[in-house]
């Protein structure tokens, strides 16, 4: 089944999400779709898989013109979208997520799970899926869950599949059982769209790649032709340099030592096991691994918002392991939390207000009871400037801006204090190229005044480019050490210990 | 480098959970109610408590039930203290909530023997009357089950009952008993879809828009009763629907009447709670109803209608709602009084708490608040020295003390509450 | 940077027409809304129009015809305002206390009991002192609300309306012991208020019937105490951020289990305060169900009033003269005032609800342009 995008134009209110986008989708094919973060891939793909309607354009198959009301439609017209941020219902099996919505039935709408679950043993034959029909979903490991998105959009007859930035929460290794799977779809004639940001991975696995910026295409190619430097500048509009300054390592004092460290997430289950680790001043380390093995409930501890269940955390020569959150901001912590929109600022709240989230007691801004807003405001207007925060005013609501001048707001907010420690989960997620490039500018510059960086990431590139020693965490323990001071370390060995198997 | 190999299991026994945290308290918890039992009950025991198993114009006639009042709350007192101890000892899991059932059983068991001390009691009669009791409270927390499964919040089940109430009596009076349940039902089904159209159409805050449709309630009932019945007493004047016994069932030794004497509503309840769960649990659309309740987004691109869900099973939920809320005045008194809800409707959404969203535990859980409301109806009669405020008071008490100490564990939709806006 | 932009950031965008719409649009078209859909129950009811004409009149002067009349809708709107300060309190920090009116029987009660049982302290003393004790039996009643919902999660909502199922008992228990109740009754009423802790009559010099009482100094004190807690103090930005995102406050170090007992047990206070203006400025003493249903006409208090101090004060003096006028309404046209509560509901639905007002009034909105799809 062949697939044309003819002039899709599809917006929001004032905003153009995708202008005049013309794509060819054809069987047999995996079309790589890369763009950096907001640039519009995901309204597109969302347009062809029937969730949105487009305001301008049609859509064919196989030549002939199609109008979809709403996702039944692209499902039954063979298109089957499997999503980013999975859309799987955690307490049901997999079986019946996999049926949802196209259910066999009995009499009196008895559902017949017999029916389903054979039906999931034969498309795991077929592919080499190998997944459980009858396991919760909630019990299931990230990399099996996206399996169970393939199985449904294949359990539904689709010809074309869209895949939305699958490799995000996989280990190199699943990322290649990953592909090898999707060579498997093609080459029995499926059409694939392979969506990401990751340069890397689209040029390995594409057979054709187009480019999109800010809603509309801007570039296509060969795979076999281009190089990460050539794709990252049609991505961008400009050059882009992938390595990030900073001055030559040279730690000090310990900033921050933990001793044994056990941490229980919320089902009581030990997620953070007998953890030891140091961070020097003026170094920057940085954690890789899958999420889910720890790594957020190891900064919940580190950051106080989480109990520690055994072990020390000092920070310099204080003993930090018992005392609150705002003690250890006073004693000079950072935190720049992972879920940035729900974690990090206030959407209702003005910038200012933001601004002093977590400074707002501070003799700077208080005066006895009461706080002292024309000082908030005189310093919120500093720390915008300085820190390239792009909002009409700071009595703008934090949540109309930008994702990447949010995160530039908790920056500020974090970095314009006087801190020793600075403690960042996936500071880049979601941001645009430039938003990236001067959060990394900043967290070096901290790094060359002498702060100690703990630093959590998924995205390997990441940690490699701005850490010097690289610790990996696999079922919440350090599995890992690297020295990246010298040179860069083998990825490869990265791969295999964030998958579990070490030396 | 090698990763350390400490056995997780071993590492957390070591540690201070929340677990154990909460089995010592269940654990003090029991303790004083093994005093309690020991120095509040104790002292008037000399004498027996006798529980009447059956009427004289049962078939089968059983002899009363004796109760030496004196060791049974000895007895009583040992059983709880044990439980309390064995907590401390080696509590934690599914030990702690057991041992807190059973504890505050056997705590009622030696209130109730005390308090009959010396006196009869019929525990056929408590049976029956906590049955009864128990249909408005499981009838609410049916409603509210079918409507939180689908993530809509209901705090309009009180409304919902008293505009069945108040349609029941209203039409039960022109039409027939008939006629008012089948009204009652409708009116229910109506404000069923209110809530859906403000809460899913107009996105209203879930809760604000069940206080509101309660105050609304209550307003204009208020208002025709007090404008309307006045004048024209016919209008509140209703037929109540008596008893129906099942033959040889309803014959049974003491839970034969509770189960198989009594009228519609009962049968009714219990039917709907059966239906529920086969709808809920095994049918295909409430598969989907589910699913629309814990990841509406994921129902959404599976092509299932988010909005027509809730719409349909919050209607379904209102027209439960209004055939529980019919009880009040065509299964109970046929005439009715404003505000006659009195607070149930929040005891079946505790009820629906305590019975983890399932429609069988919302029942079980009705029957512990019918118990509890029964007894305190008896007890007053029975001339206790506890005040009958501090009585009435009991299954208040009791709804803060379900939905403090397990809301924590039980886990509602996770959709729950919020509106789904579809980009 | 320039001083231009550094003046550009430091602008305050003027109102925008969102909210504009939203702040004044919206509950000005809910009263009219309510107010016809309140005299279409009445012509349902067999009211004749003549006498719903009446009725409307009848609200009318009753609420602000006469000297009398805007006396009357103060003495109705002060315990409003103040139960519905709490409330908005509540709001603000997430927090559903739906408890307001059995608060403000706990805190009459207690203002009660104090007042009689130091009957010869000077006035001065006693005054405030049975405000205060009023106020501080609503908020630890309503702190164990508070603390259930912090230590257990227990949703305040039901914990607050069993808390107030269970007031009512109490307060009939407590009207019935020997030393609160009257002496020589049997009904349950309790001993009167000593003259010095009455909330003396401010216009007694004009006609000795006018009822509005000091207690409306005590509410515009209130109001401006809670503008200051909420704008101004660092407890109320804690508030503010509990209720907007309890996630994000708690990272930046606020603790949320102290925050959310304080909001209740500060909702509660304010609460309790409207029970001990009852009872010390009207009653003088307390009966079963003395708060009359305040507490709840304060939640539709709150939500008209947007949560803001400022809109709580206006829109209990419009509640308060809705209260008046029905009275007035009752007496002159013989319709139940139960159809104030009835248009009371309807104006919180269309309040809450804007986007229900603009699906009815197409016009006068700009077509939003958030719709997608």
């Amino acid at each position: 089944m062949d697939i044309e995008l003819r002039g899709i134009t599809k917006r929001f209110g004032e905003v153009v999400a995708n202008e005049g986008i013309n794509l060819d989708i054809r069987a047999g094919e995996v079309l790589g779709l890369l763009g950096e973060n907001g640039a519009g891939k995901s309204t597109l793909m969302n347009v062809l898989s029937g969730l949105y309607r487009p305001n301008e354009g049609e859509i064919l198959i196989d030549g002939a013109p199609v109008s979809f009301e709403g996702p039944g439609d692209a499902i039954r017209a063979g298109i089957g979208m499997v999503h980013q941020h999975f859309m799987l219902v955690p307490v049901f099996s997999v079986a019946e997520n996999v049926v949802l919505g196209v259910e066999p039935t009995g009499r009196f709408d008895r559902l017949d799970l017999d029916t389903a679950r054979a039906q999931v043993h034969d498309i795991n034959e077929k592919y080499g899926l190998h997944v459980d029909p009858d396991a919760l979903i909630e019990t299931l490991p990230v990399g099996v869950q996206q399996r169970v998105e393939i199985i449904k959009v294949l359990f539904r007859s689709a010809d074309v599949l869209i895949l939305d930035e699958p490799t995000a929460v996989l280990t190199p290794q699943e990322v290649e059982e990953f592909f090898q799977i999707v060579r498997a779809l093609r080459d029995a004639g499926k059409a694939l769209v392979f969506i990401t940001h990751k340069l890397n991975e689209i040029l390995e696995i594409s057979d054709r790649i187009s480019v999109m910026r800010r809603g509309r295409i801007t570039g296509e190619g060969d795979p076999k032709k281009l190089d990460r430097k050539a794709l990252a500048e049609m991505m961008v509009g400009r050059p882009v340099s992938f390595d990030v300054k900073k001055d030559p390592y040279n730690p000090s004092a310990n900033q921050l030592e933990i001793n044994d460290l056990i941490v229980l997430n919320d089902d009581d289950e030990v997620a953070v096991n007998h953890v030891n680790l140091t961070v020097c001043g003026g170094e920057v380390v940085g954690i890789a691994g899958v999420q889910g093995n720890g790594q957020s409930t190891l900064i919940e501890a580190i950051t106080g918002v989480r109990r520690a269940a055994h072990g020390t955390i000092k920070m310099g020569e204080q003993d930090i392991t018992h005392i609150s959150v705002r003690a250890r901001h006073r004693a000079g912590m950072a935190h720049i939390p992972e879920d940035r929109h729900s974690d990090a600022f206030i959407a209702n709240f003005t910038v200012a207000e933001n601004m002093v989230l977590d400074t707002y007691y501070d003799e700077r801004f208080s005066k006895g009871l009461q706080i002292n807003w024309p000082k908030v405001y005189e310093k919120t207007v500093e720390f915008v400037q300085d820190f390239d925060v792009r909002t009409p005013s700071i009595f703008a609501q934090a949540g109309h801006l930008s994702g990447g001048n949010q995160q530039k707001l908790v920056v500020a907010r974090e970095l314009s204090r006087e801190t020793r420690l600075i403690i960042a989960g996936q500071p880049t997620r979601g941001l645009d190229v430039g938003s990236i490039e001067y959060i990394h500018k900043r967290l070096m510059d901290a790094r060359d005044s002498g702060d100690g960086l703990l630093i959590v990431s998924s995205e390997l590139d990441e940690i490699l480019a701005l850490s010097d020693r690289i610790l990996v965490m696999f079922k919440g323990q350090i599995v890992a050490e690297f020295d990246a001071t010298k040179g860069p370390p083998d990825k490869g060995a990265i791969g295999l210990a964030m998958a579990g198997v070490t030396a | 480098m090698t990763a350390a190999t400490d056995n997780p299991n071993t590492a957390s026994r070591k540690l201070d959970t929340g677990k154990e945290r909460q089995a010592r308290i269940v654990g003090a918890i029991l303790i004083v109610f093994a005093l309690l039992v020991m120095f509040a009950f104790a002292p008037d025991q000399a004498g027996n408590a006798t529980f009447r198993l059956s009427r004289p114009t049962d078939v089968w006639v059983l002899p009363n039930l004796v109760v030496p009042s004196g060791p049974f709350i000895y007895v009583s007192a040992a059983l709880l203290a044990f439980l309390g101890v064995r907590q401390f000892v080696r509590g934690g899991g599914k030990w702690t909530s057991l041992s807190l059932g059973v504890g505050l059983a056997i705590l009622v068991l030696a209130f109730l023997v005390w308090a009959t001390t010396g006196k009869a009691f019929s525990l056929t009669g408590m049976l029956q009357a906590t049955m009864v009791r128990a249909v408005p409270i499981a009838l609410g927390g049916l409603a509210g089950v079918l409507s939180e499964r689908v993530a809509v919040v209901n705090i309009a089940i009180e409304g919902m009952l008293l505009a069945g109430a108040f349609t029941g009596a209203l039409v039960g009076s022109v039409l027939g008993g008939m006629g008012g349940l089948v009204a009652a039902i409708a009116v229910g089904g109506m404000f069923g879809f209110i809530l859906a159209a403000l809460v899913v159409t107009y996105r209203m805050d879930q809760i604000i828009a069940g206080v509101v449709i309660n105050l609304f309630v209550l307003g204009l009932t208020s208002y025709i009763s007090s404008q309307v019945f006045q004048e024209y007493r016919f209008l509140n004047n209703a037929p109540v629907f008596r008893a129906i016994k099942i033959p040889i069932l309803g014959d049974i030794p003491v839970i034969g009447p509770m189960l198989f004497n009594q009228n519609i509503f009962v049968y009714g309840a219990l039917i709907m709670v059966a239906v529920a769960t086969y709808y809920l649990f095994y049918t295909r659309m409430g598969l989907r109803a589910r699913s629309v309740g814990e990841h509406p987004q994921a129902a959404d691109t599976l092509g299932i209608n988010v909005y027509r869900t809730r719409y349909v099973n919050v209607t379904l939920a209102g027209m439960v709602a209004g055939f529980g809320g019919a009880w009040f005045t065509l299964g109970a008194v046929g005439r009715f009084d404003e505000g006659m809800t009195g607070g149930r409707g929040y005891i079946g959404l505790a009820a629906m708490i305590f019975g983890r969203w399932h429609p069988v535990g919302a029942l079980m859980a009705a029957l512990v608040f019918g118990f509890a409301d029964s007894l305190q109806q008896k007890l007053a009669l029975l001339n206790t020295p506890i005040p009958s405020d501090f009585l009435a008071m009991a299954p208040y008490i009791a709804t803060i003390i379900v939905v403090a100490g397990l809301i924590g564990r039980a886990r509602a939709p996770a959709a729950d509450g919020k509106p789904y806006i579809k980009e | 940077m320039t001083d231009q932009a550094t003046k550009d950031l430091m602008s305050r965008k003027l109102l925008g027409r969102t909210e504009f719409e939203d702040m004044i649009v919206v509950p000005v078209f809910a009263i009219i809304v309510a107010l016809i859909l309140g005299a279409l129950t009445m012509l349902a009811t067999n009211v004749d129009l003549a006498t719903v004409g009446q009725s409307y009149v009848a609200l009318l002067r009753g609420s602000v015809g006469s000297l009398n009349a805007i006396s009357e809708t103060l003495t109705s709107a002060a315990p409003l305002i103040l139960a519905g300060l709490g409330l908005a309190l509540g709001f603000r920090a997430g927090l559903f206390n739906i408890g307001a009116e059995g608060q403000l029987l706990m805190g009459g009660m207690a203002a009660v009991v104090f007042g009689f049982s130091f009957p010869n302290v000077p006035s001065v003393i006693l005054m405030p002192a049975c405000l205060m004790t009023g106020a501080l039996a609503g908020a630890l009643y309503a702190s164990i609300a508070g603390w259930l919902r912090a230590a257990t999660g227990a949703h305040e909502v039901i914990s607050t309306i069993m808390l107030n199922l269970i007031s009512y008992r109490l307060l009939d228990y407590m009207l019935r012991l020997p030393f609160v109740q009257k002496e020589g009754r049997s009904d349950p009423i309790s001993k009167s208020v000593p003259d010095a802790a009455e909330l003396p009559r401010l216009l007694t010099f004009i006609d000795p019937n006018l009822r509005v009482h000091a207690g409306i100094f005590v509410t515009l004190l209130a109001v401006a105490l809670v503008y200051w807690l909420l704008f101004k103090s660092k407890l109320g930005f804690e508030f503010r951020a509990s209720g907007e995102n309890p996630e994000a406050a708690r990272f930046a170090g606020m603790r949320s289990g102290l925050i959310i007992v304080l909001a209740m047990a500060a909702a509660g206070g304010l609460a309790g305060l409207a029970g001990a203006n009852q009872v010390l400025g009207v009653l003088g003493r307390a009966t079963p169900g003395f708060s009359a249903g305040i507490g709840f006409n304060a939640i539709a208090v709150a939500l008209l009033g947007r949560s803001h101090p400022v809109g709580v004060l206006f829109a209990g003096l419009l509640f308060g003269a809705l209260e008046a006028g029905g009275r007035q309404m009752q007496v002159d046209a013989g319709v139940s005032i139960d159809l104030i509560g009835i248009i009371q509901a309807l104006i919180i639905v269309f309040v809450a609800a804007p986007l229900l007002v603009r699906a009815i009034f197409p016009w006068g909105f700009r077509k939003s342009s958030t719709t997608r799809q």
